[in-house]
């Protein structure tokens, strides 16, 4: 069973539908209970880093979600979620997060050209690092196929953590993980069938072949 | 490399999808799920509706199958039509809408815009524009085009786009049904006007006129168009081919 952890940010519709769609048995919990009890879990996220890392902290599920995470236990953020997973945002001030993986959430203004609109927003296809191997969660995507962006900020200073990258101007973190834990800065449930199948990697992976 | 997004746009009323359709091969062509399951499956970027219901029966029924057409497909979806509250937006995002289009409503009541987007994002609101030549400037006309509203469509647009609009639909009356390409003049001024992305809307006719469209102005973002989809005078698979082939960026 997989908690999508629900910390009062945004609406989850679409990713408990997409989550449906693989075949997969989802829950939307904010109960620490149930999030102890999941075999996986995803951490959602849209909005403003500071609003949202508040609300998480406020509800106590930050604790809960960082426990679980360093137990072993496979956790996937999902946009703002990936965010939270670094240790801290420079949107609108200093903000800290989960610090599960080292890194930083930075403007993409500040890296791309000029005539580059922000947000990013639409398809972009995604790239993997040459130098490591694919990551399991596209194992079942082809380096080059579009996901679906929505984001002004995106993880600076993480590079030993990116298992992709999509061109806007610069490369841009698209994907991190480090063991477990594991982030996609799109939005797999509205990437159509790579998303969904993203999520099916995510859902169907063994804990040891997803990490 | 991003990409250039193609998108079909639905009207739908009483829950049915409206205006002919007409697919070979597909029985109900007026069911907005199997439409919206054909565009997803044919490589649209998104998908637009538009609830053109009077009614508030219409309008549970049309939530009813935004619902389902949420749960069948994963792509970003634009609902549009009777927007006018800010409780409206809530109304569509619950049922699985990513982005919440304004026309009227915003120009009735301008705060909707900035409201809207404190509440959700810039990202989640479309300033959608019907705009038409008169004596040589481009004006906004509002109740689908046939209201001269007064206002100058690219103060209009500035104004949005200030108050947190994040992208704009410009949907060009001078050409809108003529299907002799996209209004090139009215689009290049948006363009210059904001830094959103901007959907080109109205007089698509051919795959000619999207090629002419992206080449012209790289500023452009998308292509919406209806009719020339829902008749299938244009199939979005051969048009994305053809659009890629011709040097344009596009997911396929």
């Amino acid at each position: 069973m997989i908690a999508i952890i629900d910390y009062g940010v945004g609406n989850l519709f679409s990713l408990r539908s997409s989550l449906a769609a693989v075949g997969a048995q989802a829950v939307v919990t904010g109960d620490p209970a149930v999030i102890c009890g999941a075999d996986k879990l995803i951490l959602p996220g849209v909005g403003a880093f500071a609003d949202a890392a508040g609300l998480l902290r406020r509800s106590g599920l930050d604790r809960v979600v960082c426990d679980e995470a360093r137990s072993g236990k496979p956790l996937l953020g999902i946009c703002l979620g990936m965010q939270l997973l670094l240790e801290e945002s420079l949107e609108y001030g200093r903000h800290p997060g989960l610090g599960l993986i080292p890194g930083t959430v930075a403007p993409i203004r500040d890296v791309i050209p000029a005539s580059y609109k922000v947000p990013h927003i639409g398809w972009n296809a995604l790239h993997f690092p040459k130098e490591r191997p694919v990551h399991p969660l596209f194992s079942r995507i082809q380096e080059g196929d579009c996901v679906y962006f929505v984001h002004s900020y995106y993880g600076a200073d993480c590079a030993d953590s990116v298992i992709a990258t999509a061109e806007y101007g610069p490369e841009l973190t698209a994907a991190v993980a480090r063991d477990n834990v594991m982030g996609v800065q799109f939005h797999p449930e509205k990437s159509g069938a790579v998303g969904l199948a993203i999520l099916a990697a995510f859902c169907e992976g063994k804990g040891e072949t997803l990490c | 490399m991003i990409t250039k997004r193609i998108i079909p746009c639905l009207d739908v009323k009483d829950g049915r999808v409206v205006k002919g359709v007409n697919f070979l091969g597909l029985a109900d062509v007026s069911s907005p799920v199997k439409l919206a399951k054909f565009y997803s499956d044919c490589g649209a970027d998104e998908l637009v509706f538009y609830d053109i219901t009077a009614s508030a029966e219409g309008r549970a029924l049309f939530t009813d199958i935004l619902t389902e057409v949420a749960s069948t497909i994963f792509i970003p979806l634009t609902v549009g039509g009777g927007i006018n509250t800010v409780e409206d937006f809530d109304r569509v995002l619950k049922c699985g809408a990513d982005k919440v289009s304004v026309n009227s409503g915003a120009i009735r009541d301008p705060s909707l815009i900035g409201s809207a987007a404190r509440k959700y994002g810039d990202q989640c609101v479309v300033l959608s524009v019907d705009a038409k030549r008169v004596d040589g400037r481009f004006r906004v006309f509002a109740k689908g085009g046939r209201e001269d509203t007064g206002l100058d469509a690219i103060e209009w647009i500035r104004s949005g786009v200030r108050s947190g609009a994040g992208e704009i639909v410009l949907n060009s009356i001078d050409t809108d049904g003529v299907k002799q390409g996209f209004d090139l003049e009215m689009l290049a001024a948006v363009c210059e006007a904001v830094d959103v992305p901007v959907i080109a809307s109205g007089g698509a006719g051919s795959i000619d006129h999207f090629k002419t469209l992206f080449h012209t102005l790289p500023k452009v973002d998308a292509g919406l168009a209806a009719s020339i989809f829902h008749f299938g005078e244009v199939s979005i698979p051969d048009l994305k081919r053809q659009l890629a082939a011709d040097g344009v960026n596009m997911r396929l």
